[in-house]
């Protein structure tokens, strides 16, 4: 990528921050530390990796996007907003009666949508299903799936990943977002899922390792996903909870709690200098 | 009727299965390590390309069609009832009912005619379980014809459908070439006394208790509702004014299936008394199917005895 693409993603994932923070501010619920931990790879995916088009949601071979982990659902609203998928302004509506936006993804009201989810553990499935229907039906479209640490207990998950590699869906690309933490705390700690990249390895993964806010390692591991015949990838991302929005980061507590107004004003205070000094570099 | 042919419900499942695989080539079968018992296997034989064995894996099979059915083509997963509604039922629920998938669901081996292998595999509430997800169609046919043209059915259908098969081979009394409709249930004898509405198996052992009842002078109305949801209203409640008394019959907990269906609809509609022959509020045991069916009152001499104390009172 061009320093200028580079500079443009940043910018991207930074608006997408502040999406999540007004989304969630406005709902006054909803989960902001597991959406902008995975705001980089949001941004990569629908502005850089993802063959789709906004105007034309349901492309018959665009690429498909399912997140497994369906409560960081502020960030995938705040990305296709960004994207053109629907307007700004919508996100104000998040989880409210009557919204298009559901507290998790519903495929059937949300434009770019490609599967509901919010049960952890079922998207992988799901991505697996759709990445051999591609293969059955000859088509060349990807499918990309978003996991998160703590997800990855279920057992499905496991399933899932058996199956993958089983049937040889290289064209699945399974990302982890290892923030670390889930809702009762470290996952070290709850239900250790360490070592990840291993078990993927013996599951028959293609595995990358990378950190998860980095575009150029971002890239890297989606072109040798890309380039990875025969069998699946699994990208573990080491990420931030909460990252860019300082008393977010690396705390539990705001898994799944919306910043009230002191808060919202300071962490958009945080980003749009963030902002600004990107904009200006 | 003593040489009358018998043959599962699941047989019919898999020829009807076999036939679309033929006639369209979006049908895939996927099932979990049981494709010889849920009779996927013929379809495995014939189309190994389109059938995925997903192993015993029952909650990433169920997802995996979901993700099938996003794609265009039209996924039939298999499993035992106890596993593909029981197991499974949460990613049924959010993965195929909540985005309402053109997902099919063959689940065999319901109720407790699975016989020997006893309660853990004798699932009884699979009904009631499928029923309560919104938009989802649940049926259960009474013979291999009617199972073959139901799964026919629900192949043309758009959404998703639970078709409840079982293990036992069963009296074959629908005629070749039968056409199912979804929602509509069917009446196999007019009668005015008493109307025996029933389903599966059940509906055997109610045709076999209307020859008794018959030859002892009553007049029952028998009705054959293979789809619990969407239910006949109309046939209900037809039934209900023709005959005034009804009598439901399933190989299924008296709760939350048809018996169940047909109560809230009369007691909102037309009230009207009811008596429900299905397993009570009991887990099942090991024994033949046939010995587990008489054990558990669900055979035609425990229709008839019903129907006659129940037409003895006002």
């Amino acid at each position: 990528m061009t320093p200028e693409k580079i500079k443009e993603l940043k910018v991207a994932a930074c608006k997408v921050r502040m999406g999540i923070l007004t989304e969630t501010h406005a709902a006054k619920c909803g989960h902001p530390g597991g959406s902008l931990s995975a705001a980089e790879l949001f941004t990569y995916l629908y502005f850089q990796e993802l063959h789709i088009d906004p105007q034309n949601p349901q492309m018959e071979n665009r690429d498909r996007f399912v997140l497994s982990k369906g409560h960081t659902a502020p960030g995938l609203y705040a990305t296709l907003a960004l994207r053109g998928f629907f307007p700004v302004e919508d996100l104000l509506t998040l989880r409210k009666l009557d919204s298009y936006l559901q507290g998790h993804p519903n495929m059937r009201t949300v434009p770019g949508v490609d599967m509901s989810t919010g049960s952890l553990g079922q998207g992988i499935s799901c991505a697996c299903g759709m990445a051999l229907g591609a293969k059955r039906q000859e088509k060349d479209y990807r499918v990309y799936t978003l996991l998160g640490d703590g997800e990855i207990q279920e057992g499905q998950v496991w399933e899932a990943c058996m199956f993958a590699a089983h049937y040889s869906l290289d064209n699945l690309c399974v990302i982890v977002d290892n923030n670390g933490l889930q809702i009762d705390g470290e996952v070290a700690k709850v239900m250790s899922p360490y070592p990840i990249d291993e078990k993927f390895r013996a599951f028959g993964f293609h595995v990358e390792v990378i950190n998860g806010h980095d575009f150029n390692q971002i890239e890297a591991a989606m072109n040798a996903a890309r380039s990875t015949k025969g069998k699946p990838t699994a990208i573990i991302m080491r990420t931030v909870k909460g990252k860019d929005v300082s008393y977010m980061e690396n705390a539990a507590g705001w898994h799944g709690k919306a910043p009230n107004d002191q808060e919202y004003v300071q962490g958009m205070q945080e980003l749009e200098a963030l902002l600004a000094q990107l904009e200006g570099e | 009727m003593a040489d009358i042919k018998k043959i599962a419900t699941r047989d019919g499942y898999g020829k009807a299965l076999l036939r679309l695989g033929s006639e369209h080539s979006d049908v895939v079968v996927l099932d979990a390590d049981l494709a010889s018992a849920t009779k996927t296997g013929m379809f495995k034989q014939a189309y190994p390309d389109r059938f995925f064995d997903c192993g015993i894996a029952e909650a990433n099979m169920m997802c995996v069609a979901a993700g099938l059915a996003t794609t265009g083509l039209v996924p039939f997963a298999s499993s035992f009832a106890m596993f593909a509604a029981g197991r499974a039922y949460e990613q049924v629920r959010n993965s195929i009912g909540y985005p309402h998938l053109n997902v099919k669901i063959g689940a065999t081996h319901g109720g407790l005619s699975v016989g020997e292998d006893g309660a853990s595999h004798q699932c009884c509430e699979d009904l009631a379980i499928m029923r309560a997800i919104p938009g989802m169609v649940v049926i259960c046919p009474a013979d291999s014809v009617e199972a073959e043209a139901a799964t026919v059915a629900a192949y043309e259908y758009k959404g998703p459908v639970y078709l409840r098969f079982g293990r036992m081979a069963v009296p074959v009394f629908h005629e070749e070439g039968f056409q199912f409709v979804i929602g509509k249930g069917e009446v196999l004898r007019s009668g005015k006394d008493v109307a025996i509405i029933a389903n599966g198996l059940m509906v055997y052992e109610a045709m076999q208790a209307a020859e008794q009842l018959t030859a002892q002078g009553y007049d029952p109305m028998i009705i054959n509702m293979a789809t619990v949801k969407p239910l006949d209203e109309e046939l209900v409640l037809f039934a209900a004014r023709e005959c005034g008394k009804i009598v439901t019959c399933e190989e299924h907990s008296v709760m939350g299936g048809l018996g169940e269906a047909v109560c809230a609809l009369l007691s909102e509609k037309l009230p009207t008394p009811v008596r429900r022959i299905g397993v009570q509020d009991v887990f099942g045991r090991s024994g033949s199917a046939r010995e587990l069916l008489d054990a558990f009152g669900l055979s035609a001499e425990n229709i008839v005895d019903t129907v006659k104390d129940f037409l003895s009172k006002d």
